[in-house]
């Protein structure tokens, strides 16, 4: 199973960040890790949660416009070019990189870097092909 | 099915005999009881008798909403107050309402017209009409309510808003008939959803939608969205209020009551009579009302009459779909534009939702368009550049089909207001 990452619209405008995470917290929704992109009008949060259909199912009820798209989670060692490694295997390889985001495992050891390729299938190949450890969905809930 | 085939199907020398017969004849009663009227005429030196053909109509003052707040409240009634047995008013958002004053007789006149209306729609005995057109001052809910009584369908009178009810009594009555204005028609369709009803279970099969100004890709939303066949009414409280107008089942314009209403169209710039076919603003003269008789009458609304026979078999002549109004028309650097054409082109972009909201300002002595669009589940995507293109592709589709840069801005959903009663597209921020 892929790794799914709910996305979701924010207008530029006070408070719409935390009405976004009160729907989560009241839905229970713990957050692993999340990104913006943000642009002078609008925003774009990425989220990876445990329950990504829970979350999606709580947000559109808010009203929020929220979409599910599949991501690559790669561990990588918390060492300087742990991401040049992998950005190397995936340019080698012709793959574009649309977005990416990271963050530390809680041991600290590893960190996890969240990528969205324009194929997430020819990305994961090349990836594990080189030896990246791409984590499952399960596994990337439960960190 | 045609509620009144001997007016609706008239020969053309005959409608017009009768035309001119009834527009001499109120020509005559507004000039003798109305000081008003009386006024006008003589400033313009011309007498009712002077009425020759109902081509001399055009030698006859104008008379504007403005003239009507003159003579507020009762002034330009022809009959004693005491003949009087219904006012309403206009919702007075430009300044104070205009009063509309009906006899019995004028109130028999509009459940026939409305009546006529209704039947274009599928409307009989056997139907049950939710009306969720406001009662009271406004004229939607009881001019409906008058129609569908004079048919003898059931008529459910729900008024406008109270969404939850008009839900409930959808489901447990088996409406088969709504009528609303269209933005509330959209909104209704959305509560359905929200509400997780199976639209399948309804019994709608039509619905009578105006008193604002609609496009077509709003009917194919309704349409698609309520399983129902959604036509257009128009009317207005100062010629009798709906029932003016309505479009048949071949949806190629809104048949006029011609018989009641003489229909002409003026160029909005000299005011001259347009021949039939040519876009203008409309002006009508009411043939038959006692209370209030309306001569010349400036809509504000911009229509085209055609005369071309309709496959539906009425006779009597259609406007096309009111597609602005002279006073709404916004003057952007100097263009005209109407607020209808915005919506039009932005309609054609895939996946953008009929709910939008144009912001005029004017930052630094430049008109500016900002266009706000909500952010529909098809528009949106993960990625800044493909809503960047998503919101580029709309600003360059509406600056191709009107020929001015305007700024799309994308919001959130369901975040612009829905109206219950007549939406508010355009605000115009501009301090001039």
């Amino acid at each position: 199973m892929e790794v799914k990452q709910i996305s979701l619209f924010l207008e530029n405008k006070k408070g719409r960040l935390s009405e976004a995470m009160d729907v989560l917290a009241k839905a229970k929704i713990n957050i692993r890790a999340l990104s913006i992109a943000d642009t002078s009008d609008f925003g774009i949060l990425r989220l990876i949660v445990p329950d990504p259909e829970k979350a999606k199912k709580a947000l559109t009820k808010s009203n929020f416009t929220v979409r599910e798209s599949d991501v690559i989670a790669v561990g990588v060692s918390d060492t300087p070019g742990g991401l040049a490694g992998v950005l190397k295997v995936l340019t080698d390889a012709d793959i574009n990189v649309e977005y990416m985001y990271a963050f530390v495992e809680k041991s600290g050891k590893k960190a996890v870097v969240v990528l969205r390729t324009d194929s997430i299938a020819k990305g994961k190949r090349a990836l594990k092909k080189s030896g990246f450890e791409v984590l499952s969905a399960d596994k990337v809930y439960n960190l | 099915m045609i509620w009144n085939k001997e007016a609706e199907c008239m020969r053309t020398g005959e409608r017009e005999k009768l035309q001119l017969e009834r527009m001499k004849a109120i020509l005559k009663r507004a000039y003798k009881n109305v000081p008003y009227y009386k006024k006008r005429f003589d400033d313009a030196k011309i007498k009712p008798t002077d009425l020759k053909s109902l081509k001399d109509i055009k030698r006859f003052p104008f008379t504007a909403k403005t003239d009507l707040r003159e003579g507020y409240p009762f002034g330009l009634f022809a009959v004693p107050r005491k003949e009087i047995i219904e006012v309403h008013t206009s919702s007075g958002t430009t300044g104070k309402p205009t009063v509309s004053g009906y006899t019995r007789k004028d109130i028999e006149i509009w459940g026939e017209v409305v009546a006529r209306a209704l039947t274009m729609c599928g409307a009989t005995k056997d139907d049950i009409i939710q009306n969720g057109y406001g009662y009271g001052l406004f004229t939607g809910g009881l001019g409906v309510h008058y129609g569908a009584q004079r048919i003898g369908a059931t008529v459910v009178p729900v008024s406008a808003g109270q969404t939850k009810r008009h839900l409930d009594i959808m489901q447990d009555f088996g409406s088969t008939i709504l009528t609303c204005t269209p933005s509330y028609a959209l909104y209704l369709t959305e509560a359905v959803v929200e509400a997780g009803i199976n639209i399948k279970k309804l019994k709608l099969k039509a619905g009578c939608f105006g008193a604002e100004m609609w496009t077509d890709r709003m009917r194919d939303e309704i349409e698609k969205r309520f399983h129902l066949m959604a036509l257009n009414i128009y009317g207005l409280t100062e010629i009798i209020g709906p029932g003016v107008a309505q479009e048949c089942e071949q949806k190629n314009g809104l048949h006029i009551f011609e018989d009641h209403f003489y229909p002409e169209v003026v160029s909005p710039d000299t005011l001259e009579p347009l021949p039939d076919g040519e876009k203008g603003e409309l002006v009508l003269t009411t043939l038959t009302r006692e209370g209030m008789p309306m001569i010349r009458f400036r809509t504000r609304d911009i229509t085209t009459l055609r005369r071309e026979p309709c496959k539906c078999g009425r006779t009597i002549v259609r406007m096309d779909r009111v597609t602005g109004r002279t006073d709404d028309m916004l003057k952007i650097r100097g263009v005209l534009i109407f607020p209808y054409q915005i919506e039009k082109a932005l309609l054609e972009v895939k996946g953008v939702e009929p709910h939008y909201q144009i912001i005029v300002t004017r930052p630094q002595h430049l008109d500016e368009i900002e266009v706000q669009v909500e952010t529909s589940k098809k528009l949106f995507s993960d990625e800044v550049r493909q809503l960047e293109e998503v919101r580029k592709k709309i600003e360059k589709h509406i600056e191709n089909s009107i020929g001015l840069r305007v700024k799309v801005t994308l919001v959130e959903p369901k975040t612009l207001p829905r109206s219950e009663g007549k939406a508010k597209r355009v605000i115009d921020k501009r301090q001039l």
